[in-house]
């Protein structure tokens, strides 16, 4: 009884697994049911958490409301799944979410063995390190013997190993299972240091007693790209969520935001006329129609508008744009053009 | 006896002396209960010198240097480092019902308030109408609260159930726990006491199955596993899998409870039953069973309140209860402050104790009441 019952059990796993690669048309499926179904992270500040009414906000958050913009014309038919690290994945194979926008780290085998296509950056993230002003400590080259706090079995921490080897200095690790109790052994002065990726150091800071008296290095010693992920084998579906944050990013350069998009469409602008959807016909190519992204730019804003709401130095997290800010202006950020 | 010698007989009785005022009141009570000797005044100094330590911060903590209305964060720090209501003020909706549409809510609290009384008048033993008030809490209240709660029907709009949360969420998977397992359990027990070797087997199966794994590896099978083995577009509800979960968990845990109740009668009752001709359901139902199950009231509870607490762990399958919504409001960097994290596990400790603690009250009125010798 058992010889039968395990093939049929596995044949079923892999026909489970294999199977939402070989289906395609997500974007039916979506128009279909009405909505966009999103994974988002169990709460992350500025990233995806929930705000006083419940609602979710975030940087993760407003990609998939742009994809909702552009495929609707309506950025609020979006629902979101909560997802943990270890769920995320399967949710996303097993057809239970269309796009998954959870601060999911871009990495070779994850976009190759996994079966999943990463759709683009939304935000480029990095392991970093805290330290009180009062130590008087500018680089994290001068950290030379200092205590680190840190969570433990964590890439984290080997990221440390590597670079305090690499630069020939000493240290000493204080390693918590919980990031409740890393933050607070900081706090009572357990260490000296504090690392964790950039965008957790921020929110983290906020827990500490006196937030002012601490800062973040400029060092950032590990590549952390967040994006949006979607199913290996819908190249259609792959395509309307990778241009719906190019379309943000593009907007911002062109110094198109929300609330001068109407003017802006009626401007002559070629590139924005392209954009916008009042010259040539881009929507219709990845099967949207051609306001698209004058809908995700009305709706959600341009890629510095959703990073300054949700992130930006006047939220509480108070993260500076950084490597995030457009390749003009020396950072990261980089959209091809639309034309 | 005329002529007695004695001088003076008494006639009435002394008035009794007020006994030694070390022995009465206060100090007495002291005296015979915390200082009775070396070792109680040791334990006595040391019980002080512990509420000593404890209380005052926790009640500095949680009153006197709280912050009770503030805007944000910044309200909150400017309050000193005691709890920061205001945030679970602010939160409270999430807390209670998730992100159950606002202007959807009142049916939950419909449902709270027929659940509440319902409860309330059955658990009175002197209020009338028992039968039709049980007939009506098991059958018709659980499919009004389901047509209430999910909606759809009858001009109601349809909430999906990733949008409850909170409160509303742990007493939807207890409350199904409970009482699907208290039937279920009590079957299986029979079952494995059968002398039919089939019931008997798939019994033990069944009960030794869900007792070997944990909790939280069912949830993540469920949530997890099944959907790679179900056909694409085929997605079964999530809180629907946690509750089959979580009621075939405490199934388990149920019938060996009950199956130690059974063990405890004696086979003089069975034969007695058999004796007068009664068929095996109603032996079950009317000698062996309301003697087990009151034997076993402790026991029982004991799964009712470890079933309550265990329903945290459907936040790992992405449901969010009453700890999870706090835990996920920890996360809005609008509230985010040293003290944020405490001041949400207190409110939620306070929570859960409401509930379990008077589960446990109420089990011991109802040993007391029902105790017919075997009570000590």
């Amino acid at each position: 009884m058992k010889k039968i019952i395990l093939p049929v059990l596995f044949g079923m796993a892999a026909m489970g697994v294999s199977a939402p690669s070989a289906s395609a048309a997500t974007l039916d499926d979506v128009k279909a049911k009405g909505f966009v179904q999103c994974g988002v992270s169990q709460g992350l500040p500025g990233f995806s958490n929930t705000n006083d009414a419940g609602d979710w906000t975030g940087i993760d958050v407003d990609v998939c409301r742009a994809v909702a913009a552009a495929v609707f014309g309506d950025a609020s038919l979006v629902k979101y799944t909560p997802l943990s690290a270890k769920e995320r994945f399967t949710a996303l194979q097993s057809g239970e979410v269309d796009v998954l926008s959870r601060n999911t780290t871009w990495t070779m085998s994850r976009d190759t063995s996994l079966g999943l296509n990463f759709t683009g950056v939304n935000y480029y993230d990095g392991q970093g390190f805290m330290v009180r002003n009062s130590l008087g400590v500018t680089s994290a080259l001068q950290l030379d013997g200092a205590s680190i706090c840190t969570n433990t079995g964590t890439t984290t921490e080997l990221n440390v190993a590597d670079y305090f080897r690499a630069n020939n200095m000493d240290y000493e690790v204080v390693a918590f299972e919980k990031a409740d109790e890393v933050v607070q052994a900081y706090d009572s002065g357990r260490c000296d240091v504090y690392t964790t990726d950039a965008s957790g150091l921020y929110a983290q800071r906020l827990k500490l007693t006196n937030p002012g008296e601490h800062s973040v290095l400029p060092e950032i010693i590990s590549k952390e790209p967040l994006g949006p992920v979607v199913r290996h084998g819908d190249d259609q579906w792959l395509d309307i969520v990778k241009w719906s944050l190019n379309a943000m990013i593009n907007a911002e350069e062109m110094g198109v935001t929300s609330a001068n998009v109407d003017d802006m469409r009626n401007g002559d602008n070629p590139g924005i006329k392209r954009l916008l959807g009042t010259e040539g016909a881009f929507g219709e190519a990845i099967g949207v129609s051609n306001d698209w992204a004058y809908n995700i730019i009305k709706q959600v804003g341009n890629y510095g508008e959703i990073f300054e709401a949700n992130v930006g130095p006047d939220t509480e997290l108070g993260i500076s744009r950084g490597v995030n800010a457009l390749w003009t202006n020396g950072g990261l950020q980089y959209a091809p053009p639309i034309r | 006896m005329s002529n007695s010698t004695l001088s003076f007989v008494r006639t009435t009785m002394e008035v009794a002396k007020a006994p030694p005022a070390s022995t009465v009141g206060v100090v007495g009570w002291m005296r015979k209960n915390l200082f009775s000797s070396w070792i109680n005044t040791a334990l006595t100094l040391f019980a002080i010198y512990l509420v000593w330590i404890i209380v005052p911060p926790i009640l500095d903590f949680t009153i006197f240097n709280a912050t009770w209305t503030a805007d944000d964060r910044e309200g909150c720090l400017a309050g000193g480092h005691g709890a920061c209501w205001a945030y679970v003020e602010a939160k409270f909706g999430q807390f209670i019902y998730g992100r159950y549409p606002v202007e959807e809510r009142w049916r939950v609290n419909i449902v709270f308030a027929i659940m509440a009384i319902g409860t309330v008048t059955l658990a009175i033993p002197s209020v009338p109408y028992k039968k039709w008030n049980a007939i009506f809490m098991l059958v018709i209240f659980p499919i009004l609260a389901f047509f209430l709660l999910v909606g759809g029907y009858f001009g109601l709009h349809h909430v999906e159930t990733p949008l409850w949360g909170g409160l509303l969420v742990t007493l939807v998977v207890a409350i199904t726990g409970i009482v699907v397992s208290l039937p279920l359990g009590v079957l299986f027990a029979l079952g494995r006491r059968s002398e039919m070797p089939v019931v008997r087997m798939v019994s033990i199966i069944f009960i030794e199955f869900w007792r070997g794994v944990p909790l939280i590896t069912v949830l993540f099978m469920a949530s997890v596993m099944l959907p790679l083995f179900l056909p694409e577009g085929v997605t079964f509800d999530k809180l629907m899998r946690v509750l089959i979960g979580v009621a075939l968990f405490s199934a388990a845990y149920m019938a060996e409870v009950v199956r130690g109740g059974l063990q405890a009668i004696g086979k003089g009752q069975y034969e007695g039953a058999q004796a007068l001709g009664l068929p095996y359901w109603k032996t079950m139902n009317l000698i062996i069973l309301p003697q087990a199950l009151k034997l076993v009231i402790p026991g029982i509870v004991n799964t009712f309140i470890g079933l309550f607490k265990d329903t945290t762990l459907v936040l790992i399958v992405g449901l969010f209860d009453l700890l999870g919504a706090i835990q996920l409001s920890f996360t809005d960097p609008k509230w985010s402050t040293p003290m944020t994290s405490h001041t949400g596990y207190v409110f939620a400790a306070f929570g859960f104790f409401i509930f379990c603690f008077s589960m446990s009250r109420y089990s011991i009125f109802m040993e007391n009441r029902l105790h017919t010798g075997h009570k000590r």
